[in-house]
């Protein structure tokens, strides 16, 4: 007499409450402090980029499951995660049209056509961003001053340093630039805010600190070296730190799980080769602004660190065996 | 506090029985003994249907030298001698037994305790051999076997398990809590096969403050160092319990005696004091009968080869939400399939659980997190092994450890994608265990 069904499956049998979702979602969570500020200075047309691009790429992850005919996948968090980054990434003065371009770009392109979440090399938001900034560069650098009620433009404090000069900065405030009152992307504005959504994320243990302070860190001490050389020609470490996509880049994208490597040694690696790539960019590349640069360089080299890791266990595998 | 040094996992304890005495649970009308409850051989069974068995007889022979004897644990008639459910989830040869309600033990057997001082080494492990005792902690290796290491190895350490990590789990801790002194009697033996040149530990994780008091105070002037653990799983793995207490770390293809070392469960050594001082063989044991889905969980002392659906019947049956029995605990236990198995020398416990999770269990890619790696104690890349075990490239796993691998589950616990790590893991060493045993043939 039996009066139930009994299941066989695989131990163990409890399991964490982690899922790809709680992952997500806590980051989504995260982001929501940058985000908000984001809205209280850039007003309506920050919201409607951010509604767009996650609208956007949600619909872009379906279309895409659809056509693959893999198992829906939209809800899991990531096409939304991706979405908001993507946000974050543009100005709010930004074309909606050109924001859907920008999460095609991201979702079909980068993630979809290399395989699909957990597959893709490079992060999708940053590759549609250098797209959109490379195939719109006025639209995208194009920022809106903040409170502005005629969506009156100016540009971002690197943009100035890139092309007047030290000289021009005199009228930058580092208040200011803390809590975001500065031209610049939707969540490239308040360090502040940014800081705050990633202590949650370091409290619920879904980043570990080895990438950002690495990464921020190799920024800080290689442009404090040109700082102390010739402090009229170089800005300060703390303005690079306070200005662009570098916090939002270290805590948020560099970190992303998919697109960093798995080894301690690899994400130190990781994170000092990106720093130092946005310091190089930033002090004499073209560009005003390095960090979607620099991310993406190092994403290309992930798999080869992961391979190092991997290689090394190999070849100890054989020593022990040829010494047995 | 000393714990493992790499690794680990913090599953939620829920042990729902700590504080619960063990009950002895009747002898129920029908018993199944199972020939196939060691590591190796199953043993041969002696009896025939019809033949009337005593409390103790032996109705199961060794068969070769990693086998172990089997005892009827009751007194009866022979129903059956033929191949029925076995927890493992497969078949094995069983000898039913339909008891008369005696329990009447045979000649010679359950004496008044002896002093075992008087004992000679080899006299010790006859006896142990021929009380069919194996490890009881759950992988069941013949402890006759394991306390006659070759000569040429150097035990210097002796460490008796009582961390009992496995979430639900309280017999060991209950056993500890009661049967303080048979447990140090019971280690005491063990070290005197090695003639003082071992140092006696019994590691208890920090959940368990009575168990820890308790063998402290029995302890006392034998010489037996008890060692708090950290509460964390799986500290009362082997290898995890060799670490934490010696800070040795056993290597790929390498046994505990290798290091110097030899570890026992505590239900182990009760079960060897009753063999040597009593003339007890190992016919009943205490387990943990828990999880949601019980109506009154607690420890029992059963006989060997009690079915799950009479013990279930006996702590009130299971509720209706009941979707998965498993055999030992949640991390590293099996699920049945039928209620009609029976307990054997290594069930450490039976969970009647609502596995919620069976419903939307569906696994997904990997987001390469790298929680796996963060939790596997043994330093392994467990998204790795799984992902070469799913494309079946078994010489790469090996070349990645896989025989490393304890298959304690932390990295399937952990996995947010809910990737099935450690069944794909069990899957290729099986096949590479297979590979290679018709490789020999």
């Amino acid at each position: 007499m039996e009066p139930v069904k009994l299941k066989v499956s695989y131990a163990p049998f409890v399991r964490s409450k982690d899922s790809i979702e709680s992952v997500m979602y806590n980051v989504a969570l995260a982001l929501l402090p940058a985000t908000a500020m984001s809205v209280y200075y850039f007003g309506i047309p920050a919201l409607l980029v951010t509604i767009t691009a996650i609208a956007a790429s949600v619909g872009f992850e379906w279309l895409t499951d659809k056509i693959r005919k893999k198992p829906d996948s939209c809800l899991d968090g990531s096409a939304f995660v991706t979405g908001l980054l993507l946000a974050l990434n543009v100005p709010s003065g930004l074309p909606l049209w050109m924001v859907v371009v920008g999460a095609f770009v991201a979702i079909v392109v980068t993630k979809h056509l290399f395989g699909g979440l957990g597959y893709n090399i490079f992060n999708p938001a940053l590759v549609a961003r250098v797209f959109l900034l490379i195939s719109f560069p006025v639209a995208m650098t194009s920022w809106t001053v903040p409170f502005s009620v005629d969506m009156q433009t100016a540009a971002s404090p690197l943009g100035i340093l890139k092309t007047d000069g030290m000289a021009a900065l005199s009228s930058f405030s580092y208040m200011d630039a803390l809590l975001g009152k500065t031209g610049g992307s939707l969540g490239e504005t308040s360090v502040l805010a940014l800081l705050i959504g990633a202590a949650w994320l370091f409290y619920k243990r879904y980043i570990t600190v080895s990438i950002p302070l690495s990464f921020i860190g190799s920024t800080l001490v290689f442009t404090g070296i040109f700082y102390l050389i010739d402090p009229t020609t170089y800005a300060s470490p703390l303005f690079h730190f306070l200005t662009g996509g570098l916090v939002l880049g270290a805590f948020f994208m560099a970190t992303d799980m998919v697109t960093s490597p798995l080894s301690l040694r690899g994400q130190l690696l990781f994170g000092i080769g990106c720093g130092l790539l946005t310091a190089v960019i930033r002090l004499w590349g073209g560009y005003p602004e390095g960090v979607s640069f620099a991310i993406l360089i190092m994403n290309s080299l992930v798999p080869l660190l992961d391979k190092w890791d991997l290689d090394e266990i190999k070849a100890k595998k054989q020593q022990s065996l040829t010494t047995a | 506090m000393k714990t493992f040094s790499i690794g680990g996992i913090h599953p939620p304890e829920s042990k729902l029985t700590a504080s619960k005495a063990v009950e002895k649970m009747p002898v129920p009308s029908e018993i199944v003994v199972s020939m196939s409850q060691h590591l190796g051989k199953p043993a041969k069974p002696l009896v025939k249907v019809g033949d009337e068995v005593k409390k103790g007889q032996r109705i199961g022979e060794a068969d070769g030298f990693i086998s172990a004897h089997i005892h009827a644990s009751t007194s009866g008639k022979v129903k059956s001698v033929k191949s029925v459910p076995h927890p493992g989830g497969n078949y094995s040869l069983s000898v039913t037994i339909t008891t008369d309600g005696e329990d009447t033990w045979a000649e010679g057997l359950n004496t008044a305790p002896i002093d075992w001082k008087g004992l000679s080494k080899e006299s010790i492990i006859e006896k142990i051999k021929d009380a069919g005792i194996v490890g009881m902690g759950g992988a069941g290796f013949p402890s006759s076997v394991k306390l006659s290491p070759p000569p040429d190895k150097t035990i210097d350490t002796i460490i008796l398990n009582g961390a009992e990590c496995e979430p639900f789990l309280t017999a060991d801790h209950r056993v500890m809590v009661e049967s303080a002194v048979e447990v140090i009697k019971g280690l005491e033996i063990i070290t005197s096969l090695f003639a003082g040149k071992a140092k006696p530990y019994i590691g208890i994780e920090a959940n368990k403050p009575d168990a820890i008091e308790a063998m402290s105070k029995a302890a006392k002037g034998t010489g037996i160092e008890i060692v708090t653990l950290e509460t964390k799983y799986p500290q009362g793995a082997e290898k995890q319990l060799i670490n934490a207490i010696t800070g040795r770390t056993i290597e790929e293809g390498q046994l505990p005696f290798d290091k110097g070392c030899l570890v026992h469960n505590i239900g182990t050594a009760v079960a060897i004091y009753d063999a040597v001082c009593c003339n007890r063989p190992l016919v009943e044991r205490v387990l943990t009968v828990s999880g949601m889905e019980i109506t009154s969980a607690r420890n029992i002392r059963a006989v060997i080869g009690t079915r799950f659906s009479d013990i279930a019947a006996f702590c009130g049956d299971m509720t209706e939400k009941t979707n998965q029995v498993i055999t030992g605990g949640p991390m590293m236990g099996r699920s049945q399939f039928t209620l009609e198995v029976p307990i054997t020398k290594t069930t450490s416990g039976i969970l009647f659980i609502n596995n919620a999770g069976l419903e939307n269990s569906r696994e997904r890619t990997c987001i390469r997190c790298g929680k796996c790696i963060d939790a596997c104690p043994q330093s392994l890349e467990p998204w790795l092994l799984g992902n070469e075990a799913q494309f079946r490239r078994f010489d790469e796993a090996e070349i990645y450890g896989l025989a490393n691998c304890t298959e304690c589950g932390s990295c399937t616990f952990v996995c947010p994608s809910k990737r099935e790590l450690v069944h794909w893991i069990k899957y290729a060493k099986a096949l590479v265990n297979n590979r290679k045993q018709r490789k020999t043939a």
